[in-house]
C-alpha cells in the first residue's frame, strides 16, 4: 500500500496556534517526565523489582516460608516480615513493629494472585504465586494500619485482610 | 432535530451492507443490555443494599445469579469486550464502504469474521452464565475457568481480525485504483484501529493458545502466572485505544460536519492515528508497575513512553476543539468561551458526543496520574482505576457509541430517530450519573478501597468511606436511566413501523477537511514506515522482557476455581 511519488515535497502545514499548543504539549509532558523521574530516582520511591522466583507448591515446606511472620534483624531498627497470601487470609494476620524501625515486606501467594496494599503507606504490590514481592517501609506513627486483599482472588476475597500494629 | 436527511446521498450502502452491520449494532446494544444489569447492583451493593435476589425471575433456569463475580464478570466481559468490539467493528464496515465509496472487496470474509465472533460469543455465554468462569475480564492465572470461555474469546478475537483483514484487502484495493488520492481520513483512522488492534491482540492470543489450553487441557503441569500477566497487559492497554480510536474517528471527522464545521487539520489528525499505531503497543508494564516478576527499570521506560502515548491524545484535543469552534462560530458563536453556546446542543447525536469528550478530558489527566510510576502506587488496584475507565471506555467510547447510533440506526434502517427529546436527554442524565459515580470511585480510591471488592461485606471498610460509597450508588444509578433511555430509543427506531418520507435518505456525516488533503504530505498516507517504527518499537520495548520471562518459565501453578 504506497502512496505515489510526486515530484515536489509537500511541507506539513501547521497553522500557528496549533504550533503554539503543541509546544506547550511538550513543555507539559516533559515536565510530568522529569517529576517522575525525580520521585523515582532522587526521593527514593520504590516499585517492586526481581526478587527470586520460588514454587508456591513447596515454598512453605522449608524457612523462611515455613515460619511467616516476623525477623529481628536490629532491635528497634531493622525488621523483615514474611507473610503469605492464601485465600481468603493472610498469615500471619497481624504483625507487630516498632515505631520508626526500617520494615521489610516480603510477600507471595500459595494459590493465586492476591493483592497486598498497607492503607496510608506506600506498600502496594501484588502477591503472585512463584514471584516474592519485596518493599520497604518506615511506619512513623503508632497505629494499626490494615493490609488488604486489593485483587480479586476468589469468594472470600472481600474479608481477607490484616493488620500492623506499629508500637511506640 | 432529526439527524441531517437528504433527497440526493453521496453514495448509499447497499440493502445487504446495511443489514449486515445493523446485524453488528444489533449484538452490541444486546450484550450492553444485559451487561449493564449488573452495573447499578453493583454500585448499590457497596452502599449496603443487595438487589441480586431481585434478578432471579430473570435467570431463574440458571438458578439466579450466584455471586456478586459472576455478575461482575458478566459486566466487564459483555461491556468492555462484546458491546466494544461488535460496534466498532460494525461501525468500521459503514465507514470504510462509505468512505470509499465501494463496496467490501471480499463481503464473505467479513461474514464469516462476524458470525465467528457470534459462536465465540454465544461458546462464552454458556459458562459465563453457568458461573463457571467467573473470573473477571483479565481472567488472571491461576484462577481457572471453564475451558470453553477461553475458546470463546479466541474466537471473538479471530473473526474479529478476519473482519479486518477484510478491510485491509477493500482498502488495498481502493488504493492500487486511486493512486493518486490521498485515503480518505475517516477510512485511514478506522482502518489504522483494526491493525492496532490486530497487533496488540497477539498477546492474549498467545497467552491463550499458548499457555491457558494446554494448561487447562492437562497437557502441563501448572502454569506460569507472571507471564501469563506480561501477555494479557500487552493486549489490555492498547485494547483502551481499540475503544477509543472510533470514538476519536467520529470526533475529527463527523462530528464537525454534524456541527456544521469543517476538520481543522487534515495532516494532524492522520498524524495522531499514525502515532496511536506507533505508540499504543509498546508501553503495557505501567499496568504491572507492581508486578513482582518486571524489573523496575523496565517499569519506568514504559512510564515514559505511556507519557508518550498523551501527545496525540493532546494534537486530538486540539484539532477537535478548533474544529467546533469554527463550526459554533459560523453559527453566530461568539466570545472566548461563548462560542460553546453555539453548537447544535439540541442535536442528540452531538450532545452525547460533546458530553462523552468532556468526560474524557477528566479520564485523561487520571490516566496521567495512573501511568506515573510513582503515583501508581497510591491507586493501584484502588476503586480509582474502575473510577477512571469508566470515564474511558464507559464515557468517551459509550457516550460517543450512544451519539453515532442516533445517526446510524436511522441510516441503516431508513427510519426517523424514535424521540428525539429522550435520546438528547438520555445523555444528559448518563453524563450526569457519571461525574456523581466516577467522582466517588476516585475519591475512596485514594483513601484505600480496593477495587473488585463487594465492599458492603468487607470486614475493614471505615466510616469516613460511607459518604463516597453512597455517591457510587447514586451516581451508578442514575447512569443506568440514561443507558436504559439510550436502549429504548435505540430499539424503537429500529422496530418501528413508522419510515423515513419516500425519498429521503439519512446523510452520513463526512467531514470536509479546511485544507485540500492532496496537499496533506505524502508521508502521512504511506502504511510502510509506520508499520516499520510499530515492530522496531514495540520490538525494543518489550523483546528484551519477554525474552527474558520466556526463558525463565515455571509453570507451576496449578489451577484454582473461584
Amino acid at each position: 500500500m504506497s502512496a505515489p511519488e510526486t515530484k515536489e515535497k509537500i511541507p506539513l502545514h501547521v497553522d500557528p496556534t496549533e504550533k503554539a499548543w503543541i509546544r506547550t504539549a511538550i513543555v507539559v509532558l516533559g515536565v510530568f517526565i522529569v517529576a517522575v523521574t525525580v520521585a523515582g530516582f532522587m526521593l527514593g520511591i520504590q516499585v517492586p523489582t526481581n526478587e527470586q522466583r520460588v514454587n508456591p507448591q513447596t515454598i512453605q515446606d522449608a524457612p523462611p516460608w515455613s515460619e511467616p511472620g516476623v525477623r529481628e534483624i536490629v532491635a528497634g531498627e531493622k525488621y523483615d516480615v514474611y507473610i503469605v497470601a492464601k485465600r481468603f487470609f493472610y498469615e500471619p494476620s497481624t504483625v507487630e513493629v516498632p515505631v520508626g524501625a526500617e520494615v521489610t515486606f516480603y510477600v507471595t501467594s500459595t494459590d493465586v494472585q492476591h493483592g497486598f496494599k498497607i492503607e496510608h503507606t506506600n506498600i502496594n504490590f501484588m502477591a503472585i504465586p512463584g514471584e516474592v514481592s519485596k518493599l520497604t517501609a518506615t511506619f512513623t506513627e503508632a497505629g494499626t494500619y490494615d493490609y488488604i486483599c486489593t485483587e480479586y482472588c476468589g469468594l472470600g476475597h472481600a474479608v481477607m485482610f490484616g493488620s500492623v500494629t506499629a508500637t511506640p | 432535530m432529526l439527524t441531517n436527511t437528504t433527497k440526493t446521498p453521496v453514495y448509499e450502502l447497499t440493502k445487504a451492507d446495511k443489514r449486515f452491520v445493523g446485524w453488528h449494532i444489533l449484538f452490541a446494544v444486546s450484550a450492553l443490555t444485559i451487561g449493564s444489569l449488573f452495573g447499578p447492583l453493583q454500585a448499590l451493593e457497596h452502599a449496603g443494599v443487595n438487589w441480586y435476589p431481585k434478578l432471579d425471575f430473570l435467570f431463574i433456569k440458571l438458578d439466579g445469579i450466584n455471586s456478586y463475580y459472576q455478575g461482575l464478570t458478566l459486566h466487564g466481559v459483555l461491556n468492555a469486550l462484546i458491546w466494544t468490539t461488535f460496534f466498532i467493528t460494525g461501525f468500521t464496515t459503514l465507514v470504510v464502504i462509505r468512505g470509499l465509496k465501494r463496496p467490501l472487496t471480499h463481503p464473505l470474509l467479513n461474514k464469516i469474521g462476524f458470525w465467528m465472533m457470534v459462536v465465540g460469543l454465544v461458546t462464552a455465554a454458556v459458562p459465563l452464565l453457568g458461573n463457571k468462569a467467573s473470573v473477571l475480564y483479565t481472567f488472571y492465572p491461576p484462577m481457572e475457568a471453564d475451558t470453553l470461555f477461553y475458546i470463546g474469546l479466541v474466537l471473538v478475537v479471530v473473526g474479529s481480525w478476519t473482519e479486518g483483514w477484510g478491510f485491509y484487502l477493500t482498502l488495498w484495493s481502493w488504493r492500487k485504483e486511486n493512486r493518486e488520492t490521498r485515503t480518505p481520513f475517516v477510512v485511514l483512522a478506522v482502518v489504522i484501529n483494526m491493525v492496532m488492534w490486530q497487533i496488540a491482540t497477539l498477546g492474549i492470543a498467545t497467552e491463550i493458545l499458548g499457555l491457558i489450553l494446554p494448561w487447562t487441557f492437562g497437557w502441563t503441569g501448572g502454569i506460569d502466572p507472571q507471564l501469563s500477566r506480561t501477555f494479557f497487559w500487552f493486549t489490555g492497554h492498547p485494547l483502551v485505544y481499540f475503544w477509543l480510536l472510533p470514538a476519536y474517528a467520529s470526533w475529527y471527522g463527523m462530528l464537525p460536519k454534524q456541527a456544521g464545521g469543517k476538520l481543522f487539520s487534515d495532516s494532524l489528525a492522520r498524524l495522531a492515528f499514525w502515532l496511536f499505531l506507533v505508540l499504543s503497543i509498546p508501553l503495557g508494564f505501567h499496568h504491572q508497575f507492581v508486578d513482582p516478576g518486571v524489573p523496575s527499570g523496565w517499569k519506568f521506560i514504559h512510564s515514559i513512553l505511556t507519557f508518550g502515548v498523551a501527545f496525540p491524545s493532546f494534537l486530538t484535543l486540539f484539532t477537535v476543539v478548533a474544529g467546533l469552534e469554527y463550526a459554533a462560530r459560523k453559527r453566530g458563536g461568539k466570545g472566548l468561551f461563548g462560542w460553546i453556546r453555539a453548537l447544535p446542543w439540541k442535536d442528540a447525536s452531538v450532545t452525547a458526543q460533546l458530553l462523552a469528550g468532556i468526560l474524557f478530558l477528566f479520564g485523561g489527566i487520571g490516566g496521567i496520574a495512573n501511568a506515573s510510576y510513582s503515583l501508581n502506587l497510591v491507586l493501584h488496584n484502588t476503586s480509582w482505576v474502575p473510577g477512571h475507565f469508566h470515564l474511558t471506555v464507559a464515557s468517551a467510547a459509550t457516550l460517543s457509541f450512544f451519539g453515532i447510533s442516533y445517526w446510524l440506526v436511522p441510516y441503516i434502517s431508513g427510519k426517523p430517530l424514535w424521540k428525539p427529546k429522550w435520546a438528547l436527554a438520555s445523555s444528559w442524565i448518563y453524563f450526569s450519573g457519571m461525574l456523581v459515580f466516577s467522582n466517588a470511585m476516585h475519591t475512596v480510591g485514594l483513601l484505600g478501597a480496593p477495587r473488585r471488592t463487594p465492599l458492603g461485606l468487607a470486614p475493614y471498610v471505615p466510616a469516613e468511606w460511607n459518604g463516597h460509597l453512597f455517591r457510587v450508588a447514586l451516581g451508578g444509578s442514575i447512569m443506568y436511566i440514561g443507558l436504559m433511555m439510550y436502549v429504548t430509543v435505540v430499539a424503537f427506531t429500529a422496530f418501528q413501523r413508522k419510515r423515513l418520507p419516500q425519498g429521503e435518505h439519512v446523510e452520513i456525516p463526512i467531514a470536509e477537511s479546511m485544507q485540500d488533503p492532496q496537499l496533506t504530505p505524502v508521508w502521512l498516507d504511506r502504511w510502510k514506515p509506520w508499520l516499520i517504527a510499530t515492530a522496531v518499537l514495540i520490538i525494543l520495548a518489550y523483546g528484551p522482557q519477554l525474552f527474558d520471562q520466556i526463558a525463565g518459565i515455571e509453570s507451576t501453578s496449578p489451577g484454582f476455581t473461584p
